[in-house]
């Protein structure tokens, strides 16, 4: 294989890391977003659910939950999948894991906002869902952004865990042709694109803090 | 006409009753003051009256509208709607001012008039930027909260309140989180607003303040209503119990 076909390959490889990052992102950040609504609900039942399913999100490796998520629909309901599962089960897999950290975070944020905030809109006349969207969210944003962008940098890193169902992504497939080729070359080539793309994520978050920071 | 009517007000957190048997009304450009020891309810008779908390018994009605009816013992709210629309009849300002921090001066006076009210922004600017010149702050408009003193602040969320043009604004110790320097900033203001016949409730434990600014003093314990008067009447009251306390507090 020559050095042109290699970094054809790791590149689209590579495009599918930052797919799975990108998809994650767009579709974990909103569902988190829920699932801390449920965290919170006055409804016990619904709050219950949720608790058991973060508590099972955040406590079984995210690997594992891969591949329950890929195999269970064969092996245990006996369904054929389509072609594409694969791919689908990465980010179904990686949304649900990533929702539910990001619910605590959520959760966490809007539960440090003073009450004084709530009553105060209340008082002005704000609907609950321009006081949340309008005055509260905005704030639990702040406050919340160091913790997202650890889980951010994680998630890059994690993305590499579709390897265990054999999902082309740049780490499957550094292995690939590392394994054929006997050379390491393959292998640093990832890791200077994990690299990269966290040093990327880590100085656009910290752009989003300093826009944040014109107040306390 | 009478601008607010609570009748038998009873409030209850779980078994302690908090106000028991309140009835009170105000008249259009009177100034009562509220006072009485801590945990006498005072918060919680100003909080029930903004809607903030619901009374358990009792009636409320603003400018004759009802927001509350009796039935069977059990304080009966009008409809969602009803009660949000009363909302413009009042305005409060808060111990602590809860601004919004992520909000410029002008934008936590001029939001909600925008997004609650429906007012053009060009004219909720005007009357933020007028509000602003009126209590000494047109300097600070572009400021954030956190950029303000306590004073500034609470003049800024008197303003805020102010911009709504309500029929009564309550204050709930407005001064208490502030400097004694910056309490007299502060009471400045509501003595203006005094001066120009705006309807207020004020909770405070400026004795000095009250005795000046008050058509009428209400004296609260143990979530009743233990003597009311002219500033005269009250602090120069036989009742041992109010002269004790007020004498306590003005120091003498
Ligand atoms: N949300 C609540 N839950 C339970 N009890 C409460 C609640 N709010 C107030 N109370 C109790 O009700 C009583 C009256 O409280 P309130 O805050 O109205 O007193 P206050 O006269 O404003 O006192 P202060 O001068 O200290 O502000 C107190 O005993 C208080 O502990
Ligand atoms: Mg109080």
């Amino acid at each position: 294989m020559d050095i042109f076909t290699m970094l054809l390959k790791l590149g689209s490889g590579m495009l599918v890391s930052v797919l799975i990052f990108v998809l994650t992102l767009l579709f974990s950040l909103p569902l988190g977003l829920l699932v801390s609504f449920g965290r919170m609900s006055k409804n016990g039942f619904i709050r219950t659910v949720t608790k058991v399913y973060i508590s099972i999100m955040r406590g079984t490796p995210l690997m594992l939950q891969l591949l329950v998520v890929y195999f269970a629909p064969s092996i245990v309901f006996k369904l054929k999948v389509p072609a594409g599962y694969r791919f689908a089960a990465v980010i179904i897999a990686f949304v649900i894991n990533y929702a539910a950290y990001f619910a605590e975070i959520y959760r966490s944020g809007i539960e440090s906002i003073p009450k004084g905030q709530y009553e105060a809109a209340k008082v002005l006349g704000y609907s609950q869902a321009q006081t949340f969207v309008k005055i509260i969210l905005p704030q639990v944003i702040k406050i919340i952004l160091p913790s997202v962008t650890n889980e951010i940098i994680t998630l890059v890193k994690d993305t590499s865990l579709a390897f265990a169902i054999a999902q082309a992504e740049m780490f499957t497939v550094a292995k690939q042709i590392s394994a054929a080729q006997a050379s390491i070359m393959p292998l640093m080539v990832a890791g200077v694109f994990y690299y990269i793309f966290n040093l990327i994520v880590a100085t656009t978050m910290e752009k989003v803090e300093k826009i944040h920071s014109y107040y306390r | 006409m009478k601008l607010l009517e609570m009748t038998h007000v009873g409030k209850n957190f779980d078994d302690t009753e908090v106000l028991r048997d309140i009835s009170f009304s105000i008249e259009e450009g009177e100034v009562v003051s509220i006072i009485g020891p801590s945990g006498s309810g005072k918060s919680t008779f100003l909080r029930c009256a903004t809607m903030l908390e619901k009374m358990d018994r009792g009636s409320m009605s603003y400018l004759g509208e009802c927001a509350c009816v009796e039935e069977d013992g059990k304080s009966v709210y009008a409809s969602r709607e009803k009660l949000k629309d009363m909302h413009k009849y009042f305005g409060l300002v808060f111990q602590n001012f809860n601004l919004f921090p992520h909000y410029s001066v002008m934008k936590n006076i001029t939001d909600s008039l925008v997004s609650v009210d429906k007012i053009s922004k060009e004219e909720a600017k005007e009357r933020a930027a007028a509000l602003l010149s009126q209590l000494g702050l047109s300097d600070k408009a572009d400021a954030y909260p956190c950029q303000l003193s306590g004073g500034q602040q609470q003049r800024v969320s008197i303003a805020r309140a102010l911009a709504k043009q309500p029929k009564i604004l309550f204050f709930d110790e407005p001064t208490s989180a502030l400097d004694p320097e910056l309490t007299v900033e502060v009471l400045k203001v509501i003595k203006q607003l005094a001066k120009s016949h705006m309807t207020m409730i004020i909770v405070t434990h400026e004795m000095q303040f009250a005795r000046e600014v008050s058509d009428r003093v209400i004296f609260m314990e143990d979530g009743i209503i233990k003597g009311q008067g002219t500033p005269e009447e009250l602090f120069e009251t036989d009742n041992s119990r109010i002269r004790d306390f007020v004498g306590k507090l003005s120091g003498n």
